[in-house]
């Protein structure tokens, strides 16, 4: 199987990029709810420790207080994990800043499968249906540190809440250097015939790694990498599936609302489409290192190639 | 921060109070919906924050140097809109447009519709941290206002407050002012004696203790005794150091005798026989103002 060259985690690249961004732009300051040696923001906080604020482990004052210095005009960048911002805080954020609009950047840490052997309450993969369903909210999961540099560049430029999806574990890079994030436009990984598989965030590596698989097995896939799942970009989704005939959705996510969710409702209104959802089922996560929980919960490069392989066998 | 308006004499502060009772209760019956208990207790203080104590500016509600104020007891919006078009935010017959269709005048307090709302609330304990997010954001930017906010008592059930009231005293914000208001009633309340006898969330110095615990500066008044409320709110705004909670003893439904005390005035809609009776109490001819 194909593999691509080994990059930074996601959560790296954010640290990274937000300690970057903030030399120019004044207005951004980060709100940390004690994860910042997980999250990095320990790096944007070595560097402008008066525009860091320690809110300790209290989430739902935390996206609180953010609301409240983005009606001065501040940009506050709120990070920690994933389930603590979109779980613990959902009311904060429907109350405070997705009705009204806040500026309010929500960097949901951890999220997904792969959180480091936490388990149940920390493995967070219902965050971008939970989102996805909030008026007025952005969502966007990047899919390897080039992207995540680019798209965090894109967000705090854009006015309005976005909440925005980061990983802890080391992400294969996927994108050259010159590459630009565009919000809300999905990017053709590469061209096919057989079958359109939609994929977002770091599963799209996966979904690049099965692809290149089955190429040597005959069967092309047309992939489409989706990074801003709320808006959609439904011109582009329909496009790729109709090329085809046939979609695969794949995600480090439940199946339920998520990318597949979204792009399934876009395709019943538009163009119905046969279509398989993968990703995670209906479940909880559980403690256990990476690679056992890809495999376990069937979202590795080479399950998810059996998927799209079967979908292609089966239509 | 110290500046004070001199234009308008505690009886003039009275005097829009008894105003506001009017017209809440108006808003209220035609609205046929919304709260007046809680709009009752908090109206004095109200008409001290804006026609006293608040530096603002009615015809340029964005100003960005203007003192904040934010409900978060947001189910008590109507005192709210009611003395923000007493001062001049927008016109006093708007009032009755309250919880009607397209209406900028919410059942809760929408800081995207409404001039001179600084912060959304209304889901309880969220306007409190608003209001903290916007007190250390003044001091991230340099900027010299004070902000104030009003919780329930009842509100402060809620855990939001006691994070944002630990965070408030380890960044010592002592640019935001909390107003409680303790009127010892809440919409349906603790069960006292009977199913019928509600009773205080907090009694004696409970509540006092709790926000003296978190590091803060206590200082507690008669929320219905004008120039107490004055004079305290004045020396709150030079507290240096600390964050300042202002425990304001309070009547639920203050002003009208059968409201009175009475948890049942939560929210209830008076009939025409309740509300002569209330007009006539409140100094108003029985059809009311409008």
């Amino acid at each position: 199987m194909t593999t691509l060259a080994p990059g930074k985690s996601l959560r790296l690249a954010f640290g990274e990029t937000i300690t970057d961004l903030a030399a120019t732009d004044r207005r951004i300051v980060v709100l940390d709810g004690d994860t910042g040696s997980s999250t990095f923001t320990s790096l944007f906080e070595a560097e402008y420790p008066d525009r860091f604020f320690q809110m300790g482990i209290t989430e739902q004052n935390m996206l609180g207080m953010a609301a409240g210095m983005a009606s001065l005009g501040l940009v506050p960048i709120v990070s920690t994990f994933s389930c603590f911002i979109v779980s613990r805080a959902h009311d904060s954020i429907r109350v405070l800043i997705a009705q009204p609009r806040a500026n309010v950047k929500l960097m949901g840490g951890y999220a997904g499968l792969l959180a480091g052997m936490t388990g149940k309450t920390h493995l967070m993969f219902d965050d971008v249906s939970i989102m996805r369903a909030m008026a007025n909210m952005t969502v966007v999961a990047p899919a390897d540190e080039v992207e995540t540099r680019s798209a965090l560049k894109a967000i705090i430029e854009y006015d309005g809440p976005v909440y925005f999806r980061l990983t802890r574990s080391d992400s294969p890079i996927l994108f050259d250097d010159d590459y630009e994030f565009e919000l809300g436009k999905a990017v053709t990984i590469r061209n096919g015939t057989d079958v359109t598989v939609f994929s977002t965030g770091v599963q799209t590596a996966r979904a690049y790694e099965a692809a290149e698989a089955l190429a040597l097995e005959g069967i092309g896939v047309h992939l489409v990498h989706v990074p801003t799942i709320k808006p959609l970009d439904v011109d582009a989704v329909v496009a790729a599936a109709t090329k085809t005939g046939l979609v695969v959705t794949t995600e480090e996510h439940t199946i339920i609302g998520g990318l597949g969710g979204a792009i399934a409702e876009a395709l019943a209104v538009n163009a119905p489409t046969p279509m398989i959802l993968h990703g995670l089922q209906d479940v909880f996560g559980e403690s256990g290192p990476d690679g056992a929980l890809l495999d376990k919960y069937g979202i590795s490069a080479e399950k998810t190639a059996a998927a799209i392989r079967d979908a292609v066998a089966n239509r | 921060m110290t500046q004070t308006m001199t234009d308008y004499t505690p009886d003039d502060m009275a005097e829009f109070a008894r105003q506001a009772r009017v017209r809440i209760l108006e808003a209220v019956k035609h609205a046929n919906g919304g709260h007046v208990g809680g709009p009752y207790s908090a109206a004095d203080m109200l008409a001290v924050l804006y026609f006293g104590i608040l530096d603002i500016r009615p015809d340029e509600p964005d100003w960005p140097d203007r003192d904040r104020f934010v409900l978060s007891k947001g189910h008590s919006s109507i005192a709210l809109y009611t003395m923000l078009a007493l001062r001049g935010f927008f016109p006093v017959e708007e009032l009755l447009t309250f919880d009607s269709i397209d209406s900028r005048l919410q059942g809760h307090p929408d800081m995207t519709l409404t001039p001179g709302i600084d912060m959304s609330s209304g889901s309880l304990g969220l306007g409190f941290a608003g209001a903290l997010g916007i007190a250390l954001g003044a001091r991230a930017t340099g900027r010299d206002f004070t902000t104030f906010v009003m919780l329930g008592d009842g509100e402060c059930n809620e855990g939001v407050v006691w994070e944002g009231a630990h965070v408030a005293a380890r960044y010592a914000l002592d640019n935001v002012v909390a107003i409680v208001d303790h009127n010892k009633l809440q919409q349906f309340g603790w069960t006292g004696e009977s199913l019928d006898d509600r009773i205080t969330p907090y009694t004696g110095t409970q509540l006092a203790d709790r926000w003296r615990a978190f590091g803060w500066e206590v200082m507690e008044m008669d929320g219905h005794d004008i120039p107490e409320v004055l004079a305290t709110l004045e020396a709150a705004k030079q507290v240096e150091g600390r964050p300042v909670a202002v425990i304001a003893h309070t009547v639920k439904g203050k002003g009208v005798s059968y409201m009175e005390g009475n948890y049942t005035w939560h929210s209830r809609v008076p009939n025409d026989e309740e509300f002569a009776i209330a007009m006539r109490e409140l100094g108003e001819s029985e059809g009311g103002a409008s």
